[in-house]
């Protein structure tokens, strides 16, 4: 459905060139849901603008839907649809007026029209404020309008850039029960930034991106076992006892400091029943950990998602292109 | 009501019914654009009084004060001679460089919705749709004129006081022109905010454009007699041939002819709406 191919986009200043995305080839299946993760500045947004027609690649190019973003974009932007990072709701129209300026512009022939825009209303919960003006809806309310446009026109890869941020966690969740809703029942393939790690966990495929080049791509379980197998760490006085028991079924301990013993171990839920059940020792406490995405994440970019240092801002100057 | 959906079949690359659309889309982004303009002039009632009280206070306040006082004041008696047939007095004449006036500010402040549009993130919702970059600028440049028409037609509604009595003739050969005039005036405006980031800039610019423009166009004064330099410019201006047109029709008097008029407003126009074309194209 998305196939990209060395994908190159460098932004020239007078002062320096600054490389925002760095040949990236991935491909997305048709109706998966695709997390585009990294921290900012890692070169999404400019990728994403350049999936969606509103910025150039540098250098080569990727087929959407079919259709070729250098020469067809015409075509390419029949086959999306967008809900942008940052709003982009006309505030002195009507919300109903919003979703039928989208409408028109896609020349939906005017019974569709209003019987899509009846049915997206209902489904982000407006019908009752579609005759208000967009300026004073809540932030949530604004989000959905937008999530409502964006599938107005029926779209076969929907774009979601960080389509919960800043919106409190129920508005996330009804928005997420959306999202699989749709890639339900309508199989639209769903590409997604963003920031939360919970949120990836809805995706099939998560592809990682840093300093402007993709550093992996794979499922979330896929990822989090690069990081490392489910750790158990137990709290025990017979030590001794323990790391020589676990050496005897060969699972040596990562460390062991005080009364703590840390091992790694594969699919610690089910081992863990029978592991306390059949230990020859008194344990204190057992503890499983599982590697989460933010590990992953962590390992990968040596950074957090949530971004701590904001490294040249490369996407901030692409944004406001 | 989930049963109404329908499944839109994925049109293949080569589907002809979609590759021969390409056109009406943009037909249809152009009105929408249109639309989406003028519907909300028309919602702005406070912008409809300011851009008619504005040309009021100029008709009243500098017209009657340049007209009566200055004659009386360096020693020509007001009204001892008629300037040209049907144009009884200063007040009369510049009646139409004030509408034009009216249409060069409307137009110019049309097109700070481009910026204003880019400010909230609107203009992206426009670019990724699927219309051509042209059909943005055309549809916005249309939208802009006709708004800054229907303002130029509140300003009719001042001829009666100003012994000008227009015909329904006139009023019906004036809204095409008014609607002429505008479109070059506009994409003129297009053609800058296409290509400036700033609401601030914007405005400085189109300042420095707008004022020399009107004073250098004969919307308050005959061009015959003037300065050499002076006569370069207001020959260079094009509003000054937009000033003529409207003049010519509204009270019958005019240095040109309207012919010579519409032609160079229409190369005006059409190297602008290029340039405004260009712009978006060049957009990212």
């Amino acid at each position: 459905m998305i196939d990209v191919r060395h994908l190159h986009r460098v932004f020239r200043t007078k002062k320096s060139t600054v490389t925002a995305v760095n040949d990236v080839s991935f491909t997305v299946e048709r109706g998966e849901i695709f997390g585009f993760l990294g921290p900012n500045g890692a070169g999404k947004t400019t990728t994403i603008g350049m999936l969606c027609t509103l910025l150039r690649p540098t250098s080569g190019t990727a087929i959407l839907n079919g259709f070729d973003i250098v020469k067809q974009p015409h075509y390419v932007r029949k086959s999306i649809g967008l809900v942008f990072q940052d709003p982009s709701l006309d505030e002195r129209l009507t919300a109903r007026e919003n979703l039928e300026f989208h409408a028109r512009l896609y020349r939906l022939p005017k019974n569709l029209a209003r019987e899509r825009i009846d049915r997206m209303l209902e489904m982000v919960e407006l019908v009752s404020r579609q005759d208000d003006i967009v300026k004073n809806f809540s932030g949530g309310m604004k989000r959905r309008l937008e999530i409502a446009r964006g599938l107005i026109h029926h779209p076969r890869i929907l774009f979601l850039d960080e389509p919960t941020l800043g919106l409190d966690p129920q508005t996330r969740c009804c928005i997420w029960d959306y999202i699989h809703q749709l890639q339900r029942e309508e199989q639209v393939t769903i590409f997604l930034t963003t920031h939360y790690m919970e949120e990836a966990e809805h995706c099939r495929h998560i592809a990682v991106m840093d300093y402007g080049a993709l550093i992996g791509l794979d499922t979330p379980a896929g990822l989090k076992k690069t990081v490392g197998e489910d750790r158990i760490t137990m709290t025990t006085v017979h030590v001794k006892q323990a790391t020589a028991y676990l050496a005897a079924r060969g699972l040596s301990p990562l460390g062991v400091r005080g009364r703590e013993v840390v091992f790694e171990v594969q699919n610690g839920e089910a081992f863990l029943p029978a592991f306390v059940k059949e230990a020859p020792f008194d344990m204190l406490t057992i503890n499983l950990t599982r590697p989460t995405l933010e590990d992953v994440f962590l390992r990968m970019t040596g950074r957090t998602l949530r971004g701590e240092g904001d490294p040249v801002g490369v996407a901030r100057s692409g944004r406001r292109r | 009501m989930s049963d109404a959906r329908d499944p839109a079949p994925l049109p293949s690359p080569a589907a002809p019914d979609m590759v021969s659309s390409r056109w009406l889309d943009d037909l249809a982004g152009v009105y929408t654009i249109w639309l989406r303009e003028v519907r909300k002039f028309w919602r702005d009632k406070p912008r409809i009084i300011g851009a008619t009280v504005q040309p009021a206070l100029f008709l009243l306040l500098l017209g009657t004060g340049i007209g009566q006082g200055i004659p009386r004041a360096f020693g020509v008696e007001p009204a001892a001679r008629q300037f040209a047939p049907g144009v009884p007095d200063y007040l009369t004449y510049i009646y139409p460089g004030i509408i034009a006036m009216t249409l060069l500010f409307t137009s110019v402040f049309s097109a700070l919705s481009i910026i204003w549009d880019r400010e909230i993130g609107f203009l992206k919702e426009v670019m990724v749709a699927p219309i051509s970059r042209s059909a943005v600028a055309i549809g916005k440049t249309l939208g802009g004129s006709t708004v800054a028409m229907l303002q130029g037609c509140l300003m009719l509604l001042f001829a009666p006081f100003l012994h000008v009595t227009l015909s329904w003739g006139t009023m019906l050969a004036l809204l095409p022109l008014l609607l002429y005039v505008s479109f070059s005036l506009t994409a003129m405006g297009i053609a800058a905010a296409a290509r400036m980031r700033s609401m601030q800039g914007f405005t400085v610019i189109m300042n420095f454009l707008t004022l020399p423009m009107f004073f250098l166009s004969g919307a308050m004064f005959p061009i015959d007699g003037l300065p050499r330099w002076m006569t370069v410019l207001v020959t260079l201006n094009p509003l000054t041939y937009g000033v003529d047109a409207l003049r010519s029709v509204v009270i019958g008097f005019h240095h040109y002819g309207v012919l010579q008029d519409l032609l160079v407003m229409g190369v005006f126009g059409a190297a602008m709406l290029g340039l405004a074309v260009r712009g978006f194209e060049s957009h990212e």
